[in-house]
């Protein structure tokens, strides 16, 4: 009896071992912390992507309409499969997005747009990554939901099917 | 008069370059300071990727408009909480992480002395 109970308890622990690190992996490694969620926009100067004229971030967002702001690149993968979703938004009348194209070069990230169309409203230029900083952004793709110059939601990581429905329902 | 326009040119670049050097350091110890929050294990000052690269151009742009060292650290703080310091303030969300080592400390200590004395009085 003493000895069928040692394998079976071994393999019962290492299949919890297992299962504890598979289901892991598959984490986010980056760690962040609940922030207040309504946020002030950071105030910055910047270009406007395809006419390079000098732009604030007070001509962006204007009153009280709805804005997306959206941090893309075009070598930025996961930029590609969100792409489907921020054309879905853009057929939204009440809802504006704004492209924030981040240490990108210019005739790849034209490029990109042309192959996968453009959704954007407008888009800016960020070549430092210094405005992503001012955003408290991580990386590429992020994307901000924006009213009334605040930070509404705040979504780290390529968008999906859920967090499509989430925008729309915030936006009705 | 030349070596007087010599001397002067000689002050000149050591002020250049010391001034310059003292920012250059205040730069890597705020960056150093500073966690890659998309590294792990790494602070800013050590990392290479995206994010530590562009907080780095930050640093510099914002000691160069005038911040000091406190100032950036709130300011960024403020953007991305206090995880992304190494050296986090004293604050209500703080104060269980700097106050457990020391309950921590007393609560083991008053475990060790009740342990001698239990043990003189069986003696």
């Amino acid at each position: 009896m003493k000895t069928k109970i040692f394998p079976i308890f071994f393999i019962f622990t290492f299949s919890i071992i297992f299962f504890v690190f598979y289901k892991g992996l598959q984490n986010t490694n980056i760690y962040t912390p609940e922030i207040k969620s309504e946020i002030k926009i950071p105030n910055f100067d910047t270009k406007e992507f395809f006419s390079k004229n000098k732009i604030n971030s007070d001509q962006i967002f204007i009153g009280s309409d709805y804005y997306l702001l959206n941090i893309w690149a075009s070598w930025c993968v996961p930029c590609k499969e969100e792409h489907k979703y921020l054309m879905d938004l853009s057929e939204k009348e009440n809802i504006k997005i704004i492209g924030q194209n981040y240490k990108d070069n210019f005739d790849n990230a034209k490029n990109f747009l042309i192959n996968l169309d453009n959704p954007y409203d407008l888009i800016f230029l960020d070549n430092d990554g210094t405005i992503a900083i001012e955003w408290g952004a991580y990386g590429v793709p992020e994307t901000f939901l924006i009213r009334n110059n605040l930070i509404i939601k705040k979504i780290i990581g390529p968008l999906n099917e859920k967090l499509l429905f989430e925008i729309k329902e915030l936006t009705q | 008069m030349n070596i007087f326009k010599f001397l002067v040119s000689v002050i000149f670049l050591i002020y250049c370059f010391s001034s310059n050097l003292k920012a250059k350091n205040l730069e890597i110890e705020i960056t150093k300071n500073l966690r890659c929050l998309i590294c792990q294990g790494q602070s800013v000052y050590d990392s290479d990727s995206e994010f530590a690269n562009s907080l780095k151009i930050l640093v510099e742009k914002k000691l160069n408009e005038g911040l000091d060292e406190k100032q950036i650290y709130d300011y960024l703080k403020n953007k991305y909480g206090d995880w992304i310091l190494y050296d986090p303030g004293f604050s209500k969300n703080t104060y269980f992480l700097w106050l457990l080592p020391i309950l921590m400390f007393v609560f083991g200590g008053a475990i060790i002395l009740r342990k001698v004395i239990l043990k003189k009085k069986k003696l």
